[in-house]
């Protein structure tokens, strides 16, 4: 909490490696199940889905963390989080997607069709409220922020790949559909535990 | 309408989270004790009632184009209160459940039920709405839950079970555990109801604003989005 320009590069690289592969926010945390489920079927969906994740996970945290320290805490009214948070991230979404739609209309007919998704997406409030639960400060909480992004990214791109492969196969009737999803899901999320060690031996 | 029938409706025909695939974070994260999820459950039970009977109640005052944002203003405001009284009543599981308590807020079962039933019923039906689904989500994650903990640390509520907590497979208890057992569960439900269940999932899809965008309904294979 000292100041906004108080860099330790070593420790933003351990934030953002675990929060990447280590406490991966899909596979780890369960956060963002929904999309990573719903959208995950198209690799280009999945791509399209994910950057704006990121995009919205950035400005939400850019927003989200001086409104804590500097308007609530402040005030003594930390109590409020919630309800500001929510409301902050979905007027910042509406707002995201009015921009965009006026000023760049490509951008918008590849990545707006997601923003929606995202006011409702719990990685979004949930990378917020740790960051603040965690006492990062201002550069951290933007680098696990960030970290946060391409960890989903990362879990949408492979398990597109998974599910683009299981389409294939063949699956009993009763595990047609999400029941097979969830436990390639399960399989993925094994593979995640292989780097468990990685962030403290690297580093250590 | 029958008054049992929207009771019941919720805790098995359209259990949330096995049938109409709703709060799949919650309950892949919290379903690892059984006491977890009885923590949640009632947690998030308050809060749907709650918001139910406050939404219908608001269902002729509150202005079509703007609701979204009125119901999430509303269910944030209950999130709080609860997150509060656990915070003094509870801290224990108010440590257990951590980032997922104010996440009920963003839980879609309670706008989806916003949106699809109290916003057209009653005061009174809405709260057995709320009630229904409420138990719902709690007992389909008090199933996982035990299932997760009997299996994966041989206990269940705390309680020591004499032959598995020599023989425990802890791999159930992390993230992997939590995928599997959700799918297995669904594929159960699936098989006990010869698949209508998964036509349900398509009707607690449509609750959620974020419908259109979504291709989870595709997964069916029998309604076509357009993206």
């Amino acid at each position: 909490m000292d100041g906004l320009l108080h860099f330790d590069f070593k420790g933003l690289v351990v934030i953002m490696m675990s929060a990447v592969l280590v406490n991966n926010f899909v596979l780890q945390r369960f956060l963002g199940i929904c999309s990573f489920l719903g959208v995950s079927k198209k690799l280009d969906q999945a791509t399209g889905m994910s950057l704006a994740v990121i995009f919205v996970l950035l400005l939400a945290t850019a927003v989200t963390w001086p409104i804590q320290y500097y308007l609530l805490d402040a005030n003594d009214m930390g109590y409020m989080q919630t309800v500001v948070f929510i409301v902050v991230i979905a007027a910042l979404v509406q707002l995201v997607e009015i921009v965009i739609k006026k000023y760049m209309p490509p951008l918008y007919s590849s990545l707006g069709v997601y923003l929606p998704l995202i006011t409702t997406n719990c990685a979004v409030l949930g990378a917020a409220i740790l960051n603040i639960n965690e006492k990062y400060d201002f550069t951290a909480s933007m680098v696990n922020s960030l970290g946060a992004g391409l960890g989903y990214f990362l879990a949408m791109v492979l398990f597109s790949g998974v599910r683009s492969r299981m389409e294939g196969g063949e699956t009993p009737d009763s595990f047609k559909g999400l029941p097979i999803t969830l436990i390639a899901a399960s399989i993925v999320s094994i593979a995640f535990f292989g780097f468990a060690g990685v962030v403290d031996n690297m580093f250590s | 309408m029958n008054k049992l029938k929207v009771l019941s409706n919720g805790i098995i025909r359209e259990n949330p989270v096995l049938v109409l695939i709703l709060g799949t974070c919650p309950a892949l994260a919290v379903s690892t004790q059984a006491s977890n999820a009885i923590g949640m459950g009632i947690a998030a039970m308050i809060v749907l009632v709650c918001s139910n009977v406050a939404i219908s109640a608001l269902r002729n005052v509150i202005p079509d184009n703007v609701r979204i944002p009125c119901y999430i203003v509303l269910i944030a405001g209950f999130v709080t209160i609860v997150q509060m009284l656990v915070q003094a009543y509870a801290p224990v599981i108010d440590e257990q459940l951590g980032i997922f308590l104010p996440l009920i807020v963003v839980n879609c079962i309670i706008l989806g039920r916003a949106e699809m039933f109290a916003n057209k019923n009653t005061v009174g039906a809405a709260a057995l709405d709320g009630i229904g689904m409420g138990l719902g989500f709690m007992l389909a994650l008090l199933v996982m839950a035990s299932i997760r903990e009997i299996f994966g640390s041989g206990t269940w509520f705390g309680m020591e079970i004499p032959v598995l907590i020599d023989h425990n497979i802890s791999i159930l208890t992390l993230a992997p555990g939590g995928f599997f057992v959700y799918g297995l569960l669904i594929a159960l439900i699936n098989k006990m109801t010869n698949g209508k269940a998964s036509k349900n999932a398509e009707k607690g899809c449509m609750g959620c604003p974020a419908a259109a965008a979504c291709g989870k309904l595709e997964d069916g294979g029998e309604k076509e989005v357009k993206l």
